[in-house]
């Protein structure tokens, strides 16, 4: 067992894990971050995507003791008026979700996405989002929505939890 | 509008501001493109998804799974595993024997059909990798499945039975005792040698549908507890209310004793329409160790183990005229139904029985469906469930024909579909379609789709030689939906009704529950069931709340599958809603001291007719709580239930169009712009509606372009991962455009027609007729799904040597 500590939307936690411990399995089983779901086995879905000290990663792909020091923030974490953050929102109005199961790590992509290009073409966008699938809207939407949140995102009365 | 569409078709253009997300003053709220309620939940990670679930010293369950395709199973040693650390017990398949049953096929389609034994856990063989053979009861999910290797097992390999039309040939390998022929159902209608005598043309072409997997993004999860009396299982299925009556049957745990619960449930497409080995198993293990239990599967686990779609091989005549008229059309099919019969597997290929004939006029058809056992994964139902496979096979033939005759794929079409003047109509195969408006659809879609312009630069690049070649593809879909009037499903030897039930409760601060059997797993129940009722009860849309999925609330129902929510589930709603309004009335008219007869009721309120005398219907509610003063004989409440047993099917149709870049040298195939016009009847939310069409349009063209479920020759799956089974990523699919007509339902007084298999069905033939086309100057006149870069190139050299 190795004892870790990391920062989760905000709250401390020192833990003792096993090192071969996925950091998703730590987040969901012991620190009752369900928001953050699982779809594969194999780093292909994404939808298991947090953001790690200030990038995107997918947290099937990480152990437990490789964010030890680090800030995590998940779905539950993300805020901005109204307690959603600018993207929540975008994939809300553009109905960027249908079954919701991709969308934590979709909006968490799509933000570490506009850190890179913060005003992306479709196409741009299309292919920043290739690491996450969805199996619901087809894509369309979402793209609308990440293109929505840019401009949110990058309006200056607009917040952005992280 | 195109001028077309001014001639006086009865098909509607959609006003622009059927997209607004909140009704103008004094609109409807059915028609408005009113934002999710679901929503608040899944983008902020509040959702319940099975898996979430953490009880009080639950265990979790890991599954040993065969790696062979068809074996003795001789020996099975779990005792190892039971002194690993954290484990708390282990079984085997024989430990089960005695009470696990068999897991249920509620279609037995006819009467030669053969129903093998299903256990749950394989006791004495296995017959497809992947088959449950023993498993491990840990406190957590490492510990159960480190101990799965500890498992001692011997098997006694069999051969495997991988292809339909050997697995048929006498004296072969089988996979069941009974030999490997499930079943055999045919129908015929007209003479169809007459059809075929003489006939100036025919064309003869085999197709394969491939097997897909559904992958539906949250894997299966099961949870299951016992108090020691009664039983609550939560799984992540789109049938809760199915499942529950058919894991009683199964575990002889009574009906009344078990709780079904479906929370938030992350896709289904099919593959949770399905009583699983995995349900079945956790109930009895929960019997057994008296603890909570849970089981979620890893990907690769799914991609073995939840049941596949499709897998057909279709062999097909068609006979017509000279100028393009059909006069028969022989389907010959062979269905592989993998290893075991489940939920509906044998029903699939014949649902799509009454579709071959698509939207066309024709003398004759004959129909053939043998259903065959191979050592494979079952099969069952996968968005559209036997329509897609009957689609492809008629519109791809439909653009053979156009090609052996030197037509236009639109004008033969046009030669042979029911004019919109013929509704009600009587097909070939003998459904009614009772609406419909195909030359307004496709006029649409040709003009939304630039065609002749289109037409002209695919004549350029041929002349010119060029090695990207664009093809052009036509897909005019029709779908049987809203499933089903019951009579027609026992008429079918289906094992259920197709009705759907709601209840909706008027309570005493005036906001509405509505109950409903209509289990959603992101279609938007919750969204556009508020709409109905708005409109029906004059309610606010926020004063609604839908409550479903769980067998404790929603007591009875029939689930989501087949387009069936709206035009079954939503008519449901809508009429228990006239029965709270009928009883409503009663009291309004005692209220306000008028009868009953010269009550209106008008957005909420009753008024007595010519005076400004009213009350509203949330006054009334209150009145009915209160029962101060309530009319003599009538109860304290306006709660009321409906069941809603459809008349007909309905019967969604649109015109789909592709242009595809092809390359020949390269094999490369790119969209360059899809045009999708559906008459989905009329529409209780546009936003919903254009959702549920690109996602079916997604996944219809990655059925042509992208995905295949692969056995090697030893039956093992190679396509385990989403590595290995490609699933198209937003880069790899277009923009989509859509549009609608309307021709209304004439089946249900909402005149809806449903539309979650709409673009599934109608994209795949699109698609493949597209790079047929491109390719038709090197001689192709099919590419095998999906058509990839490989084979699409090695069919042009095919077609050039």
């Amino acid at each position: 067992m190795t004892r870790i500590s990391l920062t989760v939307d905000g709250v401390t936690y020192e833990e003792e894990v096993e090192p071969r411990l996925l950091l998703v399995h730590l987040l969901r089983d012991r620190l009752g971050k369900t928001g953050t779901p699982i779809g594969c086995d194999t780093g292909n879905c994404g939808a298991c995507t947090v953001i790690l000290d200030g990038r995107s990663v997918k947290s099937c792909s990480v152990l437990a003791v490789q964010a030890d020091g680090s800030d995590v923030v998940t779905i539950e974490g993300l805020s901005g008026v109204d307690g959603r953050h600018p993207m929540q929102e975008a994939f809300h109005q553009e109905h960027a979700l249908q079954c919701g199961y991709c969308t934590p790590g979709m909006i968490m992509a799509a933000i570490d996405l506009l850190k890179d290009d913060p005003d992306p073409s479709d196409e741009a966008i299309r292919h920043g989002l290739e690491g996450n699938l969805c199996r619901c809207t087809g894509y369309c939407n979402i793209v609308r929505a990440v293109r929505r949140g840019a401009q949110s995102m990058s309006s200056p009365e607009v917040v952005s939890g992280i | 509008m195109t001028e077309e569409l001014d001639a006086g078709f009865v098909a509607k253009q959609i006003a622009d501001n059927d997209m607004l997300s909140e009704p103008a003053p004094g609109r409807h709220e059915v028609g408005a493109a009113r934002k999710r309620k679901e929503d608040a939940r899944l983008i902020t990670g509040r959702t319940q998804w099975t898996d979430n679930i953490q009880l009080p010293g639950m265990l979790h369950v890991a599954f040993l799974r065969s790696p062979m395709a068809h074996a003795r199973v001789t020996r099975v040693d779990v005792s190892a595993a039971l002194s690993m650390p954290g484990v708390v017990a282990a079984f085997s398949g024989q430990d089960f024997a005695a009470e696990q049953g068999s897991l249920p096929c509620a279609w037995p389609v006819s009467e030669d059909i053969v129903i093998p034994e299903h256990p749950p856990m394989a006791v004495t063989e296995v017959r497809y990798a992947g088959e449950a053979v023993a498993c491990v009861v840990a406190t957590d999910r490492y510990k159960a499945s480190d101990a799965l290797e500890a498992i001692e097992i011997d098997y006694e390999p069999l051969p495997a039975v991988l292809d339909m039309t050997e697995a048929l040939e006498e004296g072969g390998p089988t996979v069941h005792d009974a030999g490997n022929k499930a079943f055999t159902w045919t129908f015929s209608a007209g003479d169809l040698d007459a059809a075929f005598r003489d006939a100036p043309v025919v064309i003869e072409r085999t197709f394969v549908q491939q097997r897909l997997i559904p992958s539906a993004m949250e894997p299966r999860a099961v949870v299951a507890q016992t108090d020691g009396d009664s039983f609550t299982l939560h799984s992540s299925t789109q049938i809760p209310h199915v499942l529950r009556i058919m894991l009683a049957q199964v575990t002889g745990i009574p009906e009344h004793k078990l709780r079904v619960v479906a929370p938030d449930v992350g896709g289904g497409f099919g593959s949770k329409l399905q009583v699983t080995a995995e349900e079945v198993l956790l109930l009895l293990l929960t019997r057994r160790l008296g603890k909570p239990v849970k089981w979620t599967e890893s990907r690769s686990e799914g991609n073995l183990t939840v049941h596949h779609g499709r897998d057909q091989l279709q062999r097909l005549s068609l006979a017509a005229d000279a100028d393009g008229r059909l006069r028969g059309l022989k389907v010959d099919l062979l269905a592989d139904m993998g290893a075991y019969l489940m939920l509906v597997t044998p029903g699939i290929p014949i649902l799509g029985a009454f579709m071959f004939n698509g939207i066309y006029k024709m003398d004759a058809y004959d129909f053939m469906c043998t259903g065959v056992f191979t050592t494979k994964m079952p099969t069952d139902a996968y968005r559209g469930a036997g329509r897609p496979e009957a689609t492809f096979a008629i519109e791809r033939l439909m653009d053979e024909l156009a090609a052996e005759l030197s037509l236009d794929p639109i004008e033969v079409r046009r030669r042979n579909w029911i004019a919109h003047e013929e509704f009600p109509y009587t097909t070939i195969s003998n459904l009614t379609y009772d609406s419909g408006n195909y030359e307004a659809a496709t006029d649409r879609a040709l003009a939304l789709f630039g065609y002749d312009k289109l037409r002209a630069e695919q004549a350029d690049r041929r002349d010119r030689g060029d090695p990207v070649q664009l093809g052009i593809g036509v897909s005019t879909f029709t779908e049987m939906c809203g499933l089903a009037p019951s009579r027609v499903l026992g008429s079918l030897s289906y094992g259920a009704g197709g009705w759907e039930h709601a209840s909706v409760r008027m309570l005493p601060t005036g906001k509405v529950e509505v109950v409903t059997g209509s289990t959603p797993h992101g279609q938007g129940h919750e969204t556009a069931w508020s709409q109905i009722v708005a409109d029906a009860l004059g309610v606010p849309f926020d004063d609604v709340a839908v409550l479903h999925g769980d067998t404790a609330i929603a007591h009875k129902g029939m689930d989501t599958y087949g387009s069936r929510s709206l035009a079954v589930g939503g008519i449901a709603v809508l009429q228990a809603c006239d029965k709270v309004k009928d009883k409503a009335k009663n009291i309004a008219a005692h209220l306000l001291e008028a009868s009953a007869d010269d009550i209106e009721f008008d957005g909420g309120t009753f008024k007595v007719r010519g005076t400004e005398a009213g009350t509203t219907i949330q006054e009334v509610a209150l009145a009915a709580f209160a029962a101060h003063n309530l009319p003599d004989g009538v109860e304290a409440s306006l709660d009321s239930d409906a069941t809603f047993d459809p008349g007909n099917f309905s019967f969604p149709h649109g015109t789909h169009l592709c242009a595809i870049e092809v390359d020949t040298e390269t094999g490369a195939a790119k969209i360059r712009s899809y045009v999708a016009v559906d008459d989905i009847g009329k529409v209780v939310n546009p936003m919903i509606v254009e959702g549920q069409v690109h996602g079916g349009l997604a996944q219809g063209i990655a059925q042509a372009l992208y995905e295949e479920a692969v056995y090697d020759s030893e039956g093992n799956l190679l396509t385990t991962t989403m590595a290995d089974y490609l699933l198209p990523s937003a880069a790899d699919l277009p923009d989509f455009v859509t549009d609608r007509t309307e021709t209304p339902a004439t089946s249900n007084p909402l005149g809806v027609k449903g539309v979650g298999e709409a673009g599934t069905i109608a994209s795949t033939p699109a698609v493949v007729n597209a790079i047929v086309d491109a390719l038709r100057p090197y001689g192709v006149n099919d590419v095998t799904m999906p058509c990839t870069p490989e084979r699409i190139w090695r069919a042009v050299q095919g077609g050039t040597a």
